[in-house]
């Protein structure tokens, strides 16, 4: 398998009423696998739909390879595109078994040869025994690498993941990611994935492009989107945050707690957006504060904290090991460079 | 995309614009010769009911009011009411009764009762109007029909009610009680409310067949609207007044369709989230368990054991008489079926077209043809038939007297049963199956052969059986039409227990319910899938 880049320059859709897409563009490396990130009703699965085949765009063009699928003149089919595309519920064909399934995309003589199954239930995860089991019979983590080895039998240069672990449980979903992202390394398919797991989005992808409204706020590493998101709303919805006031002279922010390093020079009336793993607790010395509750996860706790001589409420997330009681008085230090946001016009 | 493929903006989107949850079914352009084909369905459905109010017009209003102003009408309207008013709510009581039992009670053998009490509508209620007369002479008049009526379409609310019954959510009565709700109250609030559009539904359908029935009222010697219009219709044609009295049919049918939208409510009943069905909990009958078996054995007995033994005890009279002609009960055997088979491909063929817009372009115009059909199947099988003796009489003059007629009618009434079957089957061929296909590399044909027909085949073929079976069994319009020459099981039976005949019209009575037989299963089969 050849892998091939893919190419999304000014794609638009709108089903009949206001955009959907709207001017979208999108690079993917050849073998890279990125994550289109989103709320539900940005878009997203839009994107991947017109990818597919399955959305006619109203404007945009795009590529994969050096082929163009879509632009002003039409679209290539979907079954001519050589795109897998792996939905949330699997869509495994109810009337076929795993090995029907399996082989359904095949040219007619090859779907003859059941042996090559085998190898493919292995390069997702799933026992070779599953092959004659009907799709009622697989749970919905087999379902999913059975839709995922079903889409890699012909050999794709590019797969598309909508939401595939969105419906499945907690610990199934890192099982089936972790197998997943395995085997489309193996096959070095191109892999665009979309969710609304800030989480998955992170550690799936080397890419992670984040979709509001139709529109990318941000394109970057799954480092650069959370540590330097382009704009406090990317970084809300990729995180926990806090937005302190502040006034900034270039290289550094003045706010309630203290004089913060920027990673970013600014200058005036700034928002400093800081994480709550930013903040460090200590023995309360120099900026105190006051636990006000405790919510304990296991390897980590949130801690709410009221700044001593102000109305300013903190959030710190640290070891969970290392939490402090609540009514505790501790010390609150921000070792780290902040980023800053200018501050929007109409906010006091 | 209705922006580029729908310039005329006639297919209207059911949602808002861009709604996520549609955008599935609006990517790819409305298929025109697929709304034709639709839209010449429709129109084919509405020209009886179109060519009915035309004759009755052209009758004058002077000549109208003479007729139906008479007394005679008046006597028909008010048979006709009073067998409504009086045979619905009975079936309404047993139908929700016996599905209550079977399905939410501790009662044993629920599979075995479940398939005994749908059995009735393998017996076609002139034959078991014929065994109850002919053993019981004093059945007969009003009393008369409405026992024979009520016990012959009682399963037309027992399936829609059982099936529901059957795939309510345990889970909302235990949230009704928690919310401090008392079991009778739960019952009320909950399940009642679920209940009522299934049981309206089923009663409207009772109500109808009540407007349409002819063979039972005509040896109850009660006469209604539809045996008033055949008579007329036997005593020789008179096109204007049997128009007439088939038009206020019309608007009596039309009557019955508003009421049951009234009774349905406008409530949706909707499955919310991914959440599993909580597996119901049984009632526990207790010491009511043998007055509850004795009640349901003496509806079953009534309606299905009595009437299907006494055909066979006049069957083994004719057998042992040598009464049994084998020449004509054969050609009449071979004609039901050839003409029942043109009818069930004809109605799975028409429906398709209709059924595919549904279930792939939802909109107010697919939907809106879809009811039309409805609406033309409601009609009565007498109403059909004149209309479209009407047509060919003046139009179509070749086809008069054909099996192509008589298949047209076939169509008109029993096209729904094809319609909900396409429908269901279709919903088993989702459009993500369809792309699944496509984005592994099938072509539009291909996908149909690989995926859509194997999961739809079964479905359209139960609703080519369907049609058969309606077909079958179907009297008024086949009095009406069948082609000169040919007598069917039914015409045969009819005009053989017409003289009162009973051994002669034994075995065509027995060819039929051996050849509805099937039915039961496939109905039980309805109500098993409900889960």
């Amino acid at each position: 398998m050849t892998s091939a880049g893919i190419t999304i320059t000014g794609l638009t859709v709108g089903y009949g009423g206001p955009a959907v897409l709207d001017q979208v563009s999108l690079q993917v490396r050849p073998g890279g696998t990125t994550a289109v990130l989103g709320p539900s009703g940005s878009g997203k699965t839009t994107l991947l739909r017109a990818l597919a085949g399955f959305v006619r765009p109203a404007h945009g063009q795009i590529e994969i390879g050096a082929k163009v699928l879509t632009d002003e003149k039409g679209m290539v089919a979907p079954e001519r595109r050589g795109i897998g595309y792996v939905r949330q519920d699997g869509a495994l064909f109810p009337h076929l078994d795993v090995t029907g399934n399996i082989l359904f995309g095949l040219p007619r003589a090859e779907r003859r040869r059941a042996a090559q199954v085998g190898p493919l239930l292995e390069l997702v995860g799933l026992s070779p025994d599953l092959a004659r089991r009907r799709p009622d019979q697989l749970s919905g983590g087999q379902q999913q690498r059975v839709a995922l080895a079903r889409a890699l039998a012909r050999e794709p240069a590019v797969v598309l993941l909508d939401e595939p672990f969105s419906s499945l449980d907690t610990a199934l979903r890192a099982a089936t990611r972790e197998a997943t992202l395995t085997a489309l390394r193996e096959r070095g398919a191109t892999t665009v994935l979309v969710t609304h797991d800030q989480a998955e989005a992170l550690s799936f992808a080397d890419q992670v492009a984040v979709m509001f409204d139709g529109r990318f706020a941000q394109i970057g590493t799954p480092a650069e989107v959370y540590d330097a998101p382009a704009t406090p709303e990317v970084g809300a919805f990729l995180g926990d945050t806090m937005l302190l006031p502040g006034l900034a002279d270039g290289r550094v922010v003045d706010c309630v707690l203290g004089k913060l390093d920027l990673t970013e020079p600014a200058t005036g009336d700034v928002l400093a957006m800081i994480r709550p793993e930013q903040l460090v607790l200590g023995a309360p010395s120099g900026l105190t504060a006051r636990v006000v509750s405790v919510a304990y996860h296991g390897p980590d706790a949130m801690v709410r904290l009221d700044l001593t001589d102000t109305t300013t409420r903190l959030v710190a997330r640290v070891p969970g090991h290392d939490a402090p009681e609540n009514g505790d008085l501790v010390g609150v230090v921000v070792p780290g460079a902040v980023r800053a946001y200018p501050k929007p016009a109409g906010s006091g | 995309m209705p922006a580029f493929s729908d310039p005329s903006g006639a297919v209207l989107p059911y949602d808002g614009p861009g709604a996520p949850s549609v955008r599935a079914r609006r990517s790819t352009p409305t298929p025109w010769l697929v709304v034709v084909a639709a839209l010449l369905v429709a129109v084919l459905m509405l020209a009886p009911v179109l060519v009915v109010f035309g004759q009755a017009t052209a009758a004058g209003a002077a000549e109208a009011s003479r007729l139906l102003l008479r007394p005679r009408t008046a006597e028909l309207l008010r048979n006709t009411l009073v067998l409504v008013v009086l045979t619905v709510p009975i079936t309404v009581v047993l139908g929700c009764a016996a599905a209550w039992l079977v399905e939410r009670t501790t009662l044993a053998a629920a599979g075995v009762w479940r398939t005994l009490l749908l059995t009735p509508l393998a017996i076609p209620a002139f034959v078991s109007s014929y065994a109850w007369t002919s053993v019981l002479p004093s059945v007969q008049g009003l009393g008369g029909a409405v026992f024979v009526t009520a016990l012959a379409y009682y399963p037309f609310v027992f399936l829609p009610a059982a099936a529901l019954l059957r795939a309510l959510d345990q889970g909302h009565l235990d949230a009704a009680r928690s919310l401090g709700a008392s079991g009778l109250g739960a019952v009320l609030r909950v399940v009642a409310p679920q209940l009522r559009p299934a049981v309206a539904g089923g009663a409207l359908l009772v109500a109808l067949h009540l407007l349409a029935e002819f063979g039972v009222l005509q040896m109850m010697r009660f006469p209604t609207f539809t045996t008033a219009i055949l008579q007329q219709f036997a005593v020789g044609f008179s096109n204007s007044a049997g128009s007439l009295l088939a038009a206020t049919l019309v608007v009596l049918c039309l009557g019955l369709l508003a009421v049951e939208v009234l009774l349905r409510g406008r409530a949706r009943i909707s499955r919310l989230g991914p959440g599993t069905r909580q597996q119901p909990v049984a009632h526990r009958l207790g010491v009511w368990t043998v007055p509850a078996i004795g009640a349901l054995a003496i509806l079953v007995g009534l309606s299905v054991v009595v009437p299907a033994g006494i055909v066979l005890r006049w069957l083994l009279r004719a057998i042992s008489a040598g009464a049994v002609d084998a020449v004509p009960l054969l050609s009449a055997t071979g004609s039901t079926i050839g003409l029942a088979v043109l009818a069930g491909l004809a109605a799975t063929v028409a429906a398709l077209p209709g059924a595919w817009l549904l279930h792939r372009y939802p909109s107010r115009l697919a939907a809106g043809l879809e009811r039309m059909t409805y609406v033309a199947s409601a009609l009565p099988g007498v109403v059909i038939g004149l209309a479209l003796v009407t047509l060919a009489v003046q139009w179509a003059r070749p086809v008069y007297q054909t099996a192509a007629l008589a298949v047209a009618a076939y169509t008109v009434l029993f096209l729904p049963r094809a319609m909900v079957a396409w429908r269901s089957g279709l919903a088993a061929a989702p459009t993500e199956l369809v792309e699944a296909s496509r984005s592994l590399g099938v072509s539009g044909p291909g996908t149909f052969a690989r995926v859509v027909l194997p999961l739809v085949l079964p479905s359209a073929l139960t609703g080519f059986v369907l049609v058969f079976l309606a077909t079958a069994t179907e009297l008024t319009a086949t009095l009406l039409l069948a082609p000169t020459g040919t007598e069917t099981l039914a015409t045969a039976f009819w005009s053989a227990s017409d003289e009162l005949d009973y051994v002669a019209s034994a075995p065509y009575a027995a060819a039929m319910i051996a050849l509805s037989a099937p039915l039961t299963v496939l109905l039980r089969r309805q109500i098993l899938d409900q889960r």
